[in-house]
């Protein structure tokens, strides 16, 4: 099986195992704050480490290239509260102009 | 009657982002077949982001599961607030499990009373399935006719949906200086450790951080 296969399955079923855990335990067992604030905490964690790499590395090297363009375009449209789709897709569009004119 | 609709309106607007996610995957050299079985299966959004995103990025089947299972452990948060309400078993409680995530959770507690949050919880989880699931197709299909992934944006597509994801969770000091400290730790690891450890690796900060109140 391919490492997309692998990815794409195990992903799934690790994603399902934990909402219908949710769905079956207890509700006292996840009441402690310190789960609750750890679970906030995660994400927030996890997503900006995915803006760097996603954004500003090229396998094992860091870099900055037009990907930053898109990147501070998503920002400023984050910023001015404009909806994902325009923030992101938009991001696309700067992205892909600096990359052509350079 | 209004829940309903605005089940459905959310529903489509979050929808739509599937398409972004169906280019993401493809991008990342996942075969359209396997980007639609992602929607369909994991059904939650930044995991799946994630999961093709490590992959992309040239990390290993191992990082890319763990991370999109981290993210996707919030899911089971979820389900413990909604359990109680909708009471729900067999086979019935694994479909209700299926649709548990950020929006139909929402949209059922933003309701007054408890036959509201069920429909909201119903009708919201599967609206947002039907819709998340086209437009990833149509996304991925998109995207697989390009030749240089690049020239169209569809790079800048992932961190800047990744910006977008993180932005709503921003509340409050801490989590501005998580924010910026797993951006410098993930940047500093990555030259020096394999594809996919910085990112995992940021989710010790965040307990760390969070173990103190």
């Amino acid at each position: 099986m391919s490492i997309y296969w692998i990815t794409a399955l195990g992903t799934s079923a690790a994603c399902f195992l934990f909402k219908y855990l949710g769905h079956s335990v207890p509700e006292s067992w996840l009441a402690h704050p310190r789960v609750q604030r750890i679970n906030l905490l995660i994400p927030v964690a996890l997503l900006s480490a995915l803006v760097a790499v996603q954004a500003f590395t090229d396998k094992t090297k860091l870099v900055v290239d037009h990907r930053m363009a898109g990147v501070s375009f998503a920002v400023a449209a984050f910023v001015a509260k404009l909806p994902f789709p325009v923030a992101v897709f938009g991001a696309a569009v700067v992205s892909a102009l600096v990359y052509r004119l350079s | 009657m209004s829940v309903k609709r605005d089940s459905l309106s959310l529903s489509f607007a979050v929808g739509v982002y599937g398409a972004a996610f169906g280019a993401a995957s493809v991008a990342a050299h996942f075969s359209v077949l396997q980007t639609c079985a992602i929607s369909l299966l994991t059904f939650s959004g930044a995991s799946q982001f994630a999961a093709v995103g490590v992959v992309g990025a040239g990390g290993g089947a191992f990082s890319a599961i763990a991370t999109g299972a981290l993210l996707g452990t919030r899911n089971g948060l979820y389900a413990v607030r909604m359990a109680p309400l909708l009471k729900v078993r067999g086979a019935k409680r694994i479909v209700a499990a299926q649709i548990t995530i950020d929006e139909s959770t929402g949209v059922a507690l933003a309701q007054n009373n408890e036959k509201d949050s069920r429909t909201g919880f119903w009708w919201t989880g599967f609206g947002v399935f039907i819709f998340w699931n086209i437009f990833t197709l149509i996304g991925a299909v998109s995207a697989g006719l390009l030749k240089d992934p690049a020239a169209y944006g569809l790079d800048a597509l992932v961190p800047a949906a990744f910006v977008g994801l993180v932005w709503p969770r921003l509340k409050g000091k801490r989590s501005y200086y998580l924010a910026a400290l797993a951006f410098i730790c993930a940047l500093s690891l990555v030259p020096f450790v394999p594809a996919g450890v910085p990112i995992i690796s940021t989710a010790l900060l965040a307990i760390l951080m969070g173990w103190r109140a």
